[in-house]
């Protein structure tokens, strides 16, 4: 039940906020901000101290949490929602980056606040349900339902190119949405078939025997919508638009939570749902996934604009958690999940100093910046911890992340963790450049700046500490994620020997 | 007729004795006011008493009507969607000259469409049909000094009387083949017959374009927009859903009654049709600037969606399945459209006779009618097909409906036209949620309390279908197996 609490929480918070508005025009962020924190001390207080066991499933993974209420029976459909290890990282990750992002929009927002705070509750109640849903069809409802609310947050708190934005942002993710909802009631229907009546429940879903062509295709159609959401190469190009043109705690949201939906629901839902299927596609996904760090990290280098810099960077590093999640083994996995929660952290700290330059200079293009350092030295600060965190300096979470899946990708693709480590070198060209351009160098015009204040320099060192902590001392995000990328790898198996076949097919290709 | 024949056929009784009512109550006291809310009471007393009536289904009352709970539901849902319309339209017909009679027309319109809902036979057929049009040119035309309705009414006119005449003269030829005129009969005699098969091609088809004319349906989808454009936007809202889901009940009844299914042909045509309308009436919605004319192509779009299920029912296993889907699917539609519709005519009541229908008259509305502009997003959202509102479901159950036949290029055409009809409806949003700033400074739209409460009870339903819809469901199952 605790965990429809906390989506009520800041679903009901999202209209209180949003009313507050009509009291006094500072109420809504104290508001949103106090839903936020009842919503994480709800969550941390109503946790087991040891996990639920499904006992009627055999293929029960660890969960904390598990609730499941009868909503159509027409269908099979329930209010299915579970937490294990790794959503409960993820919802975390959820609630303290709405903190960052309330804190970003601060003193951003004056045009309408409290609808902006709604929205920016509603979004996170959306994530947190994508987190946790259980049942398909739920988690399709939430999947599609989050996209509201940031397209609101886009439309019309966006900059000077929102509508286009926005409005790429909402067809690319609805029209493939659409696909992995053709998919999920198609394989439905296959589980209809197999055992003679209609669920939408996960457990239910699990190893069913499917077509092989059948499994490809509906594979297929969920790999579209979370690659389109991750973003892996092809699909991308809604990204930068997006995250440039939201407002800065859209661009957090975005980057920080919203990516880590799709890599989520590959994780959790597209292998394990068709394990064969999607060893066989391994070696094509894994290919978009260095696609995508080097294309992202050169373009990235070509960047002027701040914000969008920033945006390709995110391409690349998601394309590391991509090849993670195929290499499928367990150093690759637990990566994955690091490079979720580490550049979730990481870009969204970007974000919110970008987003602080451009209130503050009203610009995004760097070459109208340089020196900011002396007018800014906290700034200047701030701005090269998270770029190094970024390039992956040892010692930051970005670094175990990307160091662990090339080390587990090096196992089933050696060439490829090869090519991959490419991304580092180049993370560092860009990352490095973007410092020297902004903030380094003598200032070109004199401006009166202010520098981060106490609020900005709070959010900034609870973000530099989770990075340091996840970095130096990784262990309990990893002790969270193992017994589940247990379970996962348990549903999934014969991956390395899939592997293994998929490797001796590149080997005689080459 | 025994008093079970009259208490099956009350909602009909209370239609036309409301009317009549309605009729004197013109001639003794011309007053807008009185005889809308009259015309609404009378409405919803016919709604009401479509629950009595269901207490005897199924009863054959004639060889005409059939009163099962297929028709009642539809009754139902007909003559609240009518009641709705009247409510929404008093502001807007009282503007003109002598509106009264506007109400009237409406009640016969929504018997019209009642009757289609009852008929198993070709005449009630043709009857229902005559009465829903015949109101509806003229309701069209009713604000009588302005070109656009005439235009509008004498459009339809011409166009809808040519359709009823094709299909008319269909119906002949089957008869002359079949010698039958109930829908089974004629099932039946189409099964056993073997003479006169030669007419039987051109009588098909004759009856197949007359129906789909009413539908909209690509090819015969010309009149739409301009009927949509011209006519006053709470006659549009009817238009939309309740005629044309009428003719879509009867279709279906005659299709199932009389098993048109076996004639895989003609099934496969419908098929066919059903793709090019998804397809183009998405598209040409892309190019509209004017919201009546985008929604007329989004409904072409949307019969398009709902002609899958006569696809699907093809295979009698998933019959049940595709109608099940079929009466969400209009339940869901007449619900959007009306608030779709309602919206234009709360923001267009103002005394200048003008409507107010272009995207740019809708800019910033959010920031001025926070519940209106809300009622708009509901329903576009239902259009769009996003969850948690009515119209989710609905394509949830389409999905189903056409996963279980394997229609695959069926169901990629639902998608692409679904992600197209993403764009303009995501447009209209877009430019509701301009800021002050970036429009000029607009009219203010009139809005009572009427019309708050109306778009309260308009979202609330959209969202309960999306929400909670198990209850229908099981309504839906139990009066179809």
């Amino acid at each position: 039940m605790s965990m429809l609490v906390l989506i009520l929480i800041l679903l009901a918070g999202g209209l209180v906020a949003w009313q507050a508005e009509r009291l006094h025009p500072d109420l809504p962020r104290w508001a949103a901000l106090g839903v936020v924190v009842i919503a994480l001390l709800f969550l941390l207080y109503s946790l087991p101290a040891a996990p639920v066991s499904l006992a009627a499933d055999p293929l029960a993974g660890h969960w904390l949490l598990h609730l499941k209420l009868a909503w159509i029976p027409r269908f099979g459909i329930a209010l299915e929602l579970a937490m294990d290890g790794l959503s409960l990282v993820l919802v975390v990750l959820t609630l303290l980056l709405g903190l960052v992002a309330i804190a970003s929009s601060w003193s951003e927002i004056d045009f309408k606040p409290g609808l902006f705070q709604a929205n920016l509750l509603w979004t996170l109640a959306g994530v947190c349900g994508v987190f946790l849903a259980l049942d398909l069809f739920l988690f399709f409802l939430f999947w599609e339902v989050m996209l509201i609310p940031m397209y609101l947050l886009i439309a019309i708190w966006g900059h000077e190119n929102k509508s286009y934005a926005a409005m790429k942002f909402f067809i690319f993710t609805q029209a493939s949405g659409l696909l992995m909802l053709l998919a999920i009631v198609v394989l439905a229907w296959q589980g209809l078939a197999a055992d003679g009546r209609l669920s939408f429940s996960y457990f239910d879903l699990l190893g069913l025997e499917l077509d092989p062509r059948l499994a490809w295709w509906t594979m297929l159609g969920f790999f579209l919508a979370f690659a389109v959401k991750l973003p892996a190469f092809p699909f991308h190009t809604w990204l930068p638009d997006a995250h440039t043109q939201a407002p800065t705690a859209g661009s957090v949201l975005l980057a920080g939570i919203l990516l880590k939906t799709g890599a989520y629901g590959l994780l959790r839902f597209c292998i394990p749902l068709f394990p064969e299927a999607s060893m066989q596609f391994a070696p094509v996904a894994m290919g978009l996934g260095v696609a995508g760090v080097i294309y992202g990290a050169v373009l990235a280098f070509a960047q002027s604009d701040f914000k969008r810099l920033v945006a390709y960077s995110s391409v690349s590093h998601m394309g590391f958690v991509l090849l993670g999640l195929y290499a499928w083994n367990q150093l690759a996995l637990q990566g994955a999940v690091m490079q979720m929660v580490a550049h979730g952290v990481s870009t969204a700290a970007l974000f919110m100093l970008a987003g602080a330059l451009q209130h503050r200079l009203h610009t995004r293009d760097m070459g109208r910046m340089g020196g900011l350092w002396h007018q800014a030295p906290r700034m200047g600060a701030c701005a090269m911890f998270f770029a190094v965190a970024s390039l992956g300096l040892p010692g930051l979470g970005n670094f175990v992340a990307e160091f662990l899946v090339l080390l587990g990708l090096f196992a089933v693709q050696p060439w490829l963790a090869a090519v991959a480590a490419l991304g580092l070198v180049t993370a560092a060209i860009y990352s490095l450049w973007m410092l020297q351009q902004a903030f380094q160098g003598a200032p070109d015009e004199w401006r009166e700046m202010a520098d981060f204040d106490a609020r900005e320099m709070l959010a900034m060192a609870v973000m530099m500490v989770a990075l340091l902590w996840l970095g130096l001392y990784p262990q309990p995000v990893l002790d969270l994620a193992q017994p589940v990328i247990e379970s996962l790898q348990g549903l999934a198996p014969g991956a390395n020997t899939v592997l293994a076949l998929a490797t001796d097919a590149a080997g005689s290709r080459s | 007729m025994s008093a079970m024949d009259f208490q099956a056929l009350l909602p009909l009784l209370v239609l036309a004795i409301g009317a009549t009512l309605l009729m004197l109550q013109i001639a003794w006291l011309r007053k807008p006011g009185l005889t809308g809310a009259l015309a609404a009471l009378v409405l919803v007393l016919a709604a009401l008493s479509c629950r009595f009536a269901a207490e005897t289904a199924p009863l054959q009352v004639t060889p005409l009507l059939l009163a099962d709970r297929y028709a009642l539901l539809f009754c139902t849902l007909f003559c609240l969607a009518a009641a709705v319309t009247a409510l929404l339209s008093r502001d807007y017909v009282s503007r003109g000259d002598e509106p009264e009679e506007f109400f009237l027309l409406l009640i016969l319109a929504t018997m019209g469409a009642c009757v289609l809902a009852y008929a198993v036979h070709v005449a009630s057929l043709l009857l229902g049909l005559e009465l829903l049009s015949v109101s509806l040119y003229t309701l069209i035309a009713y604000p009588n000094k302005s070109i656009l309705p005439l235009e509008a009414a004498v459009k339809y006119l011409v166009l809808s009387g040519a359709a009823s005449a094709t299909a008319l003269f269909g119906f002949a030829l089957l008869y002359a083949a079949t010698g039958a005129l109930g829908f089974s009969a004629i099932g039946q005699a189409l099964g056993e017959t073997s003479t006169g098969q030669g007419v039987l091609l051109p009588a098909a088809v004759m009856i197949f374009a007359g129906l789909a004319f009413k539908l909209s349906v690509v090819p015969f989808h010309l009149w739409t927009p301009d009927v949509y454009d011209g006519a006053p936007a709470p006659v549009t809202g009817f238009l939309a859903s309740v005629a044309k889901g009428a003719v879509f009940v009867v279709l279906l009844r005659l299709f199932l009654d009389a098993d048109l299914f076996r004639y895989y042909r003609l099934v496969e045509v419908t098929g066919l049709l059903a793709i090019i309308s998804m397809v183009a009436g998405n598209l040409l919605a892309l190019l509209q600037a004017n919201i009546k004319r985008m929604l007329a192509y989004s409904s072409i779009a949307h019969m398009g969606y709902l002609l899958i299920v006569l696809m699907v029912c093809t295979n009698a296993a998933n019959q049940a399945l595709a109608v099940e889907a079929a009466i969400y699917y209009l339940v869901a539609y007449t619900a959007t459209t009306l608030a779709a519709f309602g919206l234009l005519t709360l923001i267009s009541c103002d005394p200048s006779g003008r409507e107010n229908i272009q995207l740019q008259q809708v800019s910033g509305l959010f920031w001025r009618q926070p519940l209106l502009a809300c009622l708009m997003l509901v329903a576009l959202l239902s259009l769009a097909g996003i969850p948690l509102t009515a119209g989710f479901i609905a394509k949830f159950y389409l999905v189903n409906a056409a996963v279980s036949g394997h229609h695959w290029v069926l169901l990629f055409s639902l998608v692409l036209g679904s992600g197209i009809g993403i764009y303009y409806y995501l447009r209209v949003i877009y430019y509701m949620t301009r800021r002050p700033e970036e429009h000029g400074a607009e009219q203010e739209p009139i809005s009572d309390w009427r019309g708050r409460i109306l778009s309260g009870l308009l979202i609330a339903s959209i969202l309960l279908l999306g929400v909670a819809p198990g209850s229908l469901m099981q309504y839906l199952r139990a009066i179809l197996h």
